[in-house]
């Protein structure tokens, strides 16, 4: 069970990494495509074919990684899609049938067909890529809202779940918070890594038009989806957390005991032993307002709850919850300001700004990372919010040393994956967008 | 009727998988002994280049359909296979990878390294794919719920606790290397001219002459380990036409390898592998998952079905995505069509 819980979280969270940039780029690459497009310039069309390397690097080890995953939900979870497949097998399924061929067929035009195809055919192949890479993202997340906050099913004879409605799946009330704040959150990772590599050229004073196109780019569309990340898809999710998993939310914030007028803790770390925060800094009543709109509303703290239905690691659950809000802030803050600094024309003189973006681009993936630990710890201990406990979805007869095993091996094979994709972006950023490999300082 | 039309529709994913990923597979079986320049190895690459990914992405829409509309026998089969299909998703990483970084790098440690994960993984995929194809006819130790667990292997007899390696899926697994690497074979020489062309004809002819033997031998011992299918054959002897249909494939293939034309072999090859998984599927039906111990474990496709109503739905969604994948992978096909140009 340990290890079958560490293997899924490990591999989710190493897949993430790939999507999440694929996803924002996806986005990002269609509007270089059009400027390229409607505008005729050679300039936008070598931004767009850069980026479509790292978008295709992205990509690869997005697929090879995400294969597993789908994969383990039988081999490790068995208990679990027997009992929740006949729901969530419709959104698996539709999404291997209507985004995987999708991105995949387009995949290789966009990769081989430089020299084959006209610049409306590689525009079409992006638009085709940007609509299949998020509806892959749409069809996973209805999966996993329908783990959140389950709907639209009927309960079979002998227990198990089977889809009641298939609009109802689809539309289900937990996804749109959901979708749209993991949405924006990709491009706020592919907005900062596009603006970072923008700074990292400028600074080290290398394909320097490029890096303008790259920090304009990247600034305007980070901050906007920056912001939309926090309001309202952040608040909104953030609500309905409190709305029906409020054992989530009160371990979020690390609310023990019931009150009224509970304030907004930003710092401080919670002790399981005495049931309290020490060390905190807090806002005072800002929490009853943020959630309810009332400074003195009462707010449910872990006490209200039995204590086998509390997510199993609170401090974890916690921490992860403020890396994301915090982080959360620090970016759009940055963004914030570079925009500024771009509107008022000083951006690409001002070196300290632009070393920090170069420095922030770790940051949203961090950010992200929490996030999905926030969701997923939180939902603990349950696989299916309130209809199945983790502890009764693995597979039977899978024992630990098997899972041990492979275990083991995806974080050996993984390790050397996140070396090679380092590599070759490194490799990459070394030759550059201009298609002319600058040379190291040495030759 | 719902559960026999998506019996019928996981069972077309798979076959069309393994055609359109199997001559992958085959090209990466016999790439390290036809494509020896390095213009040749680039040759052979970017004659699967831009749909190998597309091809695997059949794999990952019968798996998806097979969790949607059969989900006990998802879990069972998939639990029950643990440690060979964790492989096979590592094999599958290797492979994949292999195809999309060699070239990233104009290095010759590096492209050597990756054109032997690529000949070795698509090896052992095309191996494991047979073998796979074993455990399904020759069933697994089902227990009353509906889990069963193999090991990779036990005294490698089939009987009732059997292991995942048997005399039999050993077999198995060769002849499917054997019928992947004539299909990859032609394939090559279809998209290649040249001296290329003549290596993929000789490997075809070898690799074609290999599956005439193995494919006997398996079709004979069929009956033996599961005689389920004797009976399910001797109740609706219709399903012969698909055995028969496969003999004359393979037949075909033959003769026309021998009179050069490329192309129509890979046809041929490509029905012969469609009309050996139909052979399968009608002696399996209407089990998915065969029990050796007692019949009456056995997963079907009413016992493992995901009930009626998501049953129905799906088949709109489905009928959708199926004229939509149809639609894409024409195109994708269409564009690298020909031979390859560099």
């Amino acid at each position: 069970m340990l290890y079958d819980r560490l293997q899924f979280a490990f591999t989710s969270t190493f897949h993430y990494l790939f999507p999440q940039l694929t996803m924002g780029l996806a986005l990002l690459l269609l509007y270089l495509r059009s400027r390229a497009l409607a505008s005729g310039d050679e300039h936008y069309h070598q931004v767009a074919r850069f980026w479509t390397k790292i978008f295709v690097l992205s990509f690869t080890f997005g697929v090879v990684t995400g294969i597993p995953l789908e994969f383990q939900f039988g081999t490790n979870w068995a208990k679990f899609s027997n009992f929740a497949g006949g729901v969530i097998g419709q959104t698996l399924a539709m999404e291997g049938m209507f985004a995987f061929f999708l991105e995949s067929s387009f995949l290789g035009i966009l990769l081989f067909g430089e020299k084959r195809f006209s610049q409306r055919v590689q525009w079409f192949a992006a638009l085709m890529l940007f609509l299949g890479s998020w509806l892959s993202g749409y069809f996973i997340l209805a999966t996993n809202a329908w783990m959140q906050h389950p709907v639209a099913y009927t309960v079979a004879p002998d227990g198990r779940l089977f889809v009641g409605s298939l609009s109802g799946l689809l539309t289900n009330p937990w996804l749109f918070w959901q979708y749209s704040h993991n949405m924006t959150a990709a491009v706020v990772t592919a907005s900062f890594v596009m603006a970072a590599l923008g700074a990292y050229y400028l600074l080290s004073d290398r394909h320097v038009l490029y890096a303008k196109t790259f920090l304009r780019t990247g600034v305007v569309a980070g901050a906007i989806a920056a912001a939309l990340m926090g309001f309202p898809t952040g608040h909104g999710n953030a609500r309905q957390v409190f709305e029906h998993q409020p054992i989530k939310g009160a371990a979020f914030e690390g609310l023990f005991k019931t009150e009224r007028g509970v304030g907004l803790l930003l710092i401080g770390q919670p002790n399981i032993e005495t049931m309290t925060i020490d060390n905190p800094l807090i806002i005072p009543d800002a929490l009853s307002f943020v959630v309810y709109d009332e400074l003195y509303a009462e707010v449910k703290g872990l006490d209200a709850f039995p204590h086998e239905d509390w997510p199993d690691n609170l401090p974890l659950l916690y921490y992860s919850y403020h890396v994301m809000v915090g982080l959360g802030t620090i970016l759009v803050s940055i963004m914030g300001l570079a925009l500024l600094w771009l509107w008022l024309g000083r951006l690409f003189t001002a070196n300290w700004l632009l070393w920090l973006l170069m420095l922030s681009a770790p940051f949203p993936y961090i950010a992200t990372t929490a996030g999905w630990m926030t969701a997923e710890i939180g939902r603990q201990p349950w696989l299916v919010y309130g209809l199945l406990r983790t502890s009764d979805g693995a597979s039977p007869l899978v024992h630990s040393g098997n899972a041990l095993f492979t275990l083991l091996g995806f974080l050996g094979i993984y390790l050397v994956l996140g070396l090679l994709f380092l590599f070759l972006i490194a490799e990459t950023i070394r030759h550059g967008p201009s298609g002319h490999p600058v040379p190291s300082e040495r030759a | 009727m719902m559960e026999t039309f998506w019996y019928c529709a996981v069972t077309w994913m798979l076959a069309v998988y393994a055609v359109l990923d199997g001559f992958d597979f085959g090209l990466g079986i016999i790439y390290p002994f036809v494509a020896r320049s390095e213009a040749d190895r680039c040759t052979a690459l970017a004659a699967i280049g831009p749909v190998w990914n597309g091809n695997e992405v059949w794999l990952i829409a019968a798996g998806g359909l097979l969790f949607f509309a059969f989900p006990k026998a998802y879990a069972a089969g998939f639990s029950g296979f643990y440690l060979a299909l964790i492989i096979v998703l590592w094999l599958l990483i290797a492979r994949g990878l292999a195809l999309e970084l060699r070239s990233h790098l104009n290095h010759t440690l590096w492209r050597q390294f990756w054109d032997v994960a690529f000949a070795g993984a698509s090896t052992l995929l095309a191996i494991v794919l047979g073998t796979a194809l074993g455990n399904l006819i020759r069933g697994m130790p089902l227990s009353q719920d509906g889990y069963f667990f193999v090991a990779l292997w036990t005294n490698f007899m089939t009987g009732p606790d059997p292991g995942i390696l048997d005399w039999f899926t050993i077999l198995m697994g060769i002849t499917s290397a054997a019928i992947l690497a004539f299909h990859g074979a032609n394939y090559l020489a279809m998209k290649t001219e040249g001296q290329l062309r003549g290596q993929a004809r000789h490997a075809a002819w070898l690799a074609g002459s290999a599956v005439a033997v193995l494919v006997g031998l398996a079709l004979t011992a069929v009956p033996f380990v599961q005689p389920s299918f004797r009976l399910n054959y001797a109740a609706h002897p219709f399903g012969y036409i698909f055995p028969f249909f496969g003999m004359a494939a393979l037949v075909a293939a033959l003769e026309l390898r021998r009179r050069y034309w490329d192309a129509g072999a890979f046809y041929a090859t490509s029905l012969l592998i469609l009309a050996m998984l139909a052979s399968t599927a009608w002696g399996s039906y209407p089990n998915i998952l065969i029990a050796t111990n007692d019949p009456a474990n056995s997963l079907t496709v009413t016992n493992a079905t995901a009930g009626a109503y998501g049953m129905h739905v799906g088949l709109w969604w489905f009928l959708i995505g199926f004229g939509l994948i149809i639609a894409y992978q024409v195109c994708a096909h269409r564009a690298f069509w020909g031979k390859v140009r560099l």
